[in-house]
C-alpha cells in the first residue's frame, strides 16, 4: 500500500509522474550518485535501480551494455545494496530495485527482501519472474512490505491481466510494445487501446515503459497512464554528454 | 525409482529443476506452444509423421555400429556406436529441428529463429526452414562465428540470415539471450526453435521427446545384435539433447548405467571448462528461462566457460539431466581437451570413424571404462555428430602443419586476387 499511496499523493499535483532507470555501477557509483541527484532535483517521482546481471534477457542493447560494463567494473550485489540504502536515506522519493531473478535467488529471497526493506526500498521489478514461479517471493515481499511490480504486455489477454493484477502491489508496469528496452515506441491508437484494457484490469496506477524517450511521448501518455518510465534514454544521454545533461533533459520532459 | 520424465506438481518441473521463467510478453505464446505440443504428443499420427519424415529426409534409423577393433584393442566390453553422425547435416540436431518444424507448420507460423553454438543446430534449422518454406534467422556468438566459419557459410547458402552476437562472452548463452530478444519482438509470426533440452518449459520436455527416437532405435538394435541390454551408455553433454535422446528409453532399465560426459576443457582445476555436474563448480541458479545447475559466481553472474568443442561450451545444463543426476540415475564425468584429441585420433585409426569433437568426449569416458567390463558386456557410445565437416576446427586442434601450409597458401591466393 505504501508505494501506491506515495504515488497517489504525488499524482494530486501532476498530470503524470516520471520514473527513471539507472544501472548500478554504470558507468560508476559516483556517476550514479550525480545522476540521481539531478533526477530528484528536477522532479522525478520514482527511480528504479537495476542490479546488473550477466544475462539481461529482457533488455535492449543500451542497457545490456551498461550491465556488462558495470560487471566488468567489478560491481557486486553487496555494493548495490549499500548504495541503494544511501540513496533511499538521502531523498524523499520511492526507490525500487529492478533485477533478474537469479540475483535474488542466489542472495536468498528472504535475505534479499529483508535487506531491501531495511534499506528503505519500496518495490521490486523482476522481469523474468512470472507469478507462476513466484509463490514464495510474493509471500516474502508482502511480509517485508516490498511491492512486487508485475508487468502487463500488449500480448497479455484481459483474463491474464486480471490474474497478474491480483498478485500486484504499488503499480503495474505496462510494457508499451513487444520487444526489448530502448527502441523508440510510438504512442498510437493501438497503445491507447491497450492501456484502456490495462486500466479495466486493475485499480492500481499504471506505469508505461519501453521506448519512452521525449516530451512528446510523455505528453501522449497523459490521461492514459499515471507514470512514464524513462529507461535507456538517460543512460544514452550520460554516455554521450555526461551526467550534467540529465537535469535539463528531465526538466524538459513535462 | 521415481522417474520424473513427465512433468509433475509445478508445471514444467523435473524434481527441483526446470520451470518457465519467462518475460510476460511471451506468456501467451507459451500457452499456445504448450497446447499444440500436448496435442502433438498425444497424437500417434504426429509421431508417425515425424518418423516417416526422418526416414525419408534424414537417415533414420541410424545404424548401430559394432566397433570391433576398438573392442579388441581395449579387451573389455563390446563397444557399439550409435551413428547420429549419419543424419542429414551430420548430427542428432536434425531430429529436434525437423520435429519442431512439423510443430511450426501446425501452428501456422511463418518465421523461425534459432541460437547455435557449434553451428550444427543452426545448419539443421536452416535446412528445415528451406524445406518447409520458412524465413530463418540464426543467432551465433561472434566467437563461435570465428571458430565455425564453414557452418556460417552453409547457413547463409541455405537462405538463413546469420547474426553474430557481440554481447557477453559471445558464445552460446549470449546467442540464446539474443534469440529471446528477437522472439519477444516478433512473437506473433515467429517460433523459436530452441536447440537443446534447456530453456523454459516445454522446451526441455519437447526436445527430449523428439530426440528420444535415438534411444528407441538403439534399444531395438542392441537387443538384435547383442541379445540383451547394454551395461553402460555414454553421451557427451552440452545442453544435453543427444544424451537425453539416447538415455530416455533406458531410464526404466535399471541395469543400464547412464553416463554423461561434460567438457573438462583445460582441466577442472584450471576453471577453464564447462563441467556443471561433474566436479563441484556448478551451483543452483535461474537463467535463460529455467532453473538448473549453472557455472556462476557467488553473486549469480554467469562465468565464462571453455571447451575445444563449441557445442559443449555452455553455462547451464538440461533440468531433466540435473534431476536424473540428483536422483543418482545418471553419472557425470568430464573429459579434457587433450583426452578428446587422443580419443578422436584413436577412433579414426582403429575404426575409420570421425566423431565430432563434442561426441569425442563420450568416447574418452567409454575408453576409460571399457577395459573394466567383460567381453560379454556391451556398451553404447552416442556418436552425436560427425567431425569431418569440422575440418577447420579439428585440423587446428591437431595443430597439423601441412594443413596450416595449405591455409596460408590459399590465403595468399585470395589476397592476391583482391
Amino acid at each position: 500500500m505504501q508505494l501506491e499511496q506515495q504515488l497517489r499523493d504525488r499524482l494530486k499535483n501532476k498530470d503524470i509522474l516520471l520514473m527513471t532507470h539507472i544501472v548500478l555501477g554504470y558507468p560508476s557509483f559516483e556517476i550514479n550518485r550525480q545522476v540521481i541527484r539531478q533526477m530528484v532535483a528536477n522532479g522525478v517521482d520514482c527511480i528504479e535501480m537495476q542490479i546488473p546481471f550477466s544475462e539481461p534477457m529482457a533488455d535492449g542493447p543500451v542497457i545490456v551494455r551498461a550491465n556488462q560494463q558495470a560487471l566488468k567494473n567489478g560491481t557486486t550485489v553487496a555494493e548495490c545494496l549499500i548504495f541503494a540504502a544511501e540513496m533511499a536515506a538521502s531523498y524523499d522519493i520511492p526507490f525500487l530495485f529492478m533485477t533478474y531473478y537469479n540475483i535474488i535467488f542466489k542472495y536468498g529471497e528472504k535475505a534479499f527482501l529483508a535487506k531491501a526493506h531495511e534499506h528503505g526500498i519500496k518495490g521490486c521489478i523482476v522481469p523474468d519472474l512470472p507469478p507462476e514461479e513466484a509463490a514464495s517471493f510474493l509471500q516474502l515481499a508482502a511480509d517485508y512490505q516490498i511491492a512486487p511490480i508485475l508487468i502487463f504486455a500488449p500480448t497479455s489477454i484481459d483474463e491474464r491481466m486480471r490474474v497478474l493484477a491480483s498478485y500486484a502491489n504499488g503499480f503495474i508496469y505496462c510494457v508499451a510494445r513487444r520487444g526489448v528496452t530502448g527502441t523508440k515506441s510510438v504512442i498510437d491508437q493501438d497503445v491507447a487501446d491497450y492501456l484502456k484494457r490495462c486500466r479495466q484490469a486493475t485499480a492500481l496506477p499504471l506505469a508505461v515503459g519501453f521506448g519512452i524517450q521525449d516530451r512528446a511521448d510523455v505528453a501522449a501518455l497523459i490521461g492514459l497512464a499515471d507514470m512514464a518510465v524513462i529507461g535507456s534514454q538517460t543512460i544514452r544521454l550520460v554516455d554521450e554528454q555526461g551526467p550534467a545533461a540529465v537535469g535539463p533533459f528531465i526538466a524538459g520532459l513535462r | 525409482m521415481v522417474t520424473s520424465m513427465e512433468t509433475k506438481d509445478r508445471q514444467g518441473f523435473f524434481g527441483n529443476w526446470g520451470g518457465a521463467y519467462i518475460p510476460e510478453v511471451l506468456h501467451q505464446t507459451f500457452q499456445e506452444l504448450n497446447t499444440e505440443f500436448r496435442r502433438c504428443k498425444n497424437d500417434p499420427l504426429f509421431w508417425q509423421e515425424y518418423v516417416d519424415l526422418m526416414s525419408t529426409y534424414s537417415c533414420r534409423p541410424t545404424p548401430l555400429t559394432h566397433a570391433e577393433n576398438l573392442s579388441q584393442y581395449f579387451g573389455g566390453a563390446q563397444i557399439y556406436v550409435k551413428r547420429e553422425d549419419l543424419n542429414h547435416t551430420g548430427a542428432h540436431k536434425a531430429n529436434n529441428v525437423m520435429g519442431q518444424g512439423l510443430l511450426v507448420k501446425r501452428m501456422g507460423k511463418k518465421r523461425v529463429i534459432a541460437e547455435t553454438g557449434a553451428g550444427q543446430h543452426g545448419v539443421a534449422t536452416a535446412t528445415m526452414a528451406a524445406k518447409f518454406g520458412l524465413k530463418c534467422t540464426i543467432y551465433m556468438g561472434e566467437e563461435d562465428v570465428r571458430r565455425q566459419r564453414p557452418n556460417v557459410f552453409w547457413m547463409e547458402k541455405l537462405g538463413a540470415t546469420v547474426i553474430p552476437v557481440t554481447d557477453g562472452s559471445r558464445t552460446l548463452k549470449d546467442a540464446i539471450n539474443e534469440a529471446f530478444r528477437d522472439w519477444v519482438t516478433n512473437v506473433d509470426d515467429t517460433h523459436y526453435v530452441l536447440g537443446t533440452v534447456c530453456g523454459p518449459h516445454p522446451f526441455p520436455e519437447m526436445v527430449a521427446w523428439f530426440q528420444s527416437i535415438i534411444g528407441l532405435e538403439a534399444a531395438e538394435q542392441i537387443i538384435r545384435y547383442h541379445g540383451r541390454m547394454p551395461a553402460r551408455i555414454f553421451a557427451c553433454v552440452g545442453g544435453g539433447s543427444n544424451a537425453m535422446g539416447i538415455f530416455k528409453r533406458f531410464i526404466p532399465e535399471t541395469t543400464v548405467e547412464l553416463v554423461g560426459v561434460e567438457a573438462g576443457g583445460l582441466g577442472i582445476a584450471t576453471g577453464a571448462h564447462a563441467a556443471r555436474l561433474s566436479g563441484t563448480d556448478g551451483s543452483p541458479g535461474v537463467a535463460q528461462g529455467y532453473k538448473t545447475m549453472f557455472l556462476q559466481d557467488s553473486d549469480g553472474q554467469m562465468k565464462e566457460t571453455h571447451s575445444v568443442a563449441a557445442g559443449l561450451d555452455y553455462v547451464g545444463i538440461s533440468p531433466i539431466l540435473t534431476d536424473l543426476w540428483e536422483q543418482g540415475r545418471v553419472r557425470f564425468e568430464s573429459a579434457t581437451d587433450n583426452e578428446v584429441m587422443a580419443a578422436l585420433d584413436l577412433t579414426m585409426k582403429k575404426e575409420g570413424l570421425i566423431p565430432a569433437l563434442e561426441s569425442s568426449h563420450a568416447f574418452v569416458q567409454a575408453f576409460k571404462e571399457a577395459p573394466q567390463l567383460s567381453p560379454a558386456d556391451a556398451i553404447i557410445i552416442n556418436m552425436s555428430g560427425r567431425g569431418d565437416k569440422d575440418i577447420f576446427t579439428i585440423a587446428h586442434a591437431f595443430n597439423d602443419p601441412s594443413w596450416q601450409d595449405f591455409i596460408i597458401k590459399r590465403g595468399l591466393e585470395y589476397s592476391q586476387k583482391k
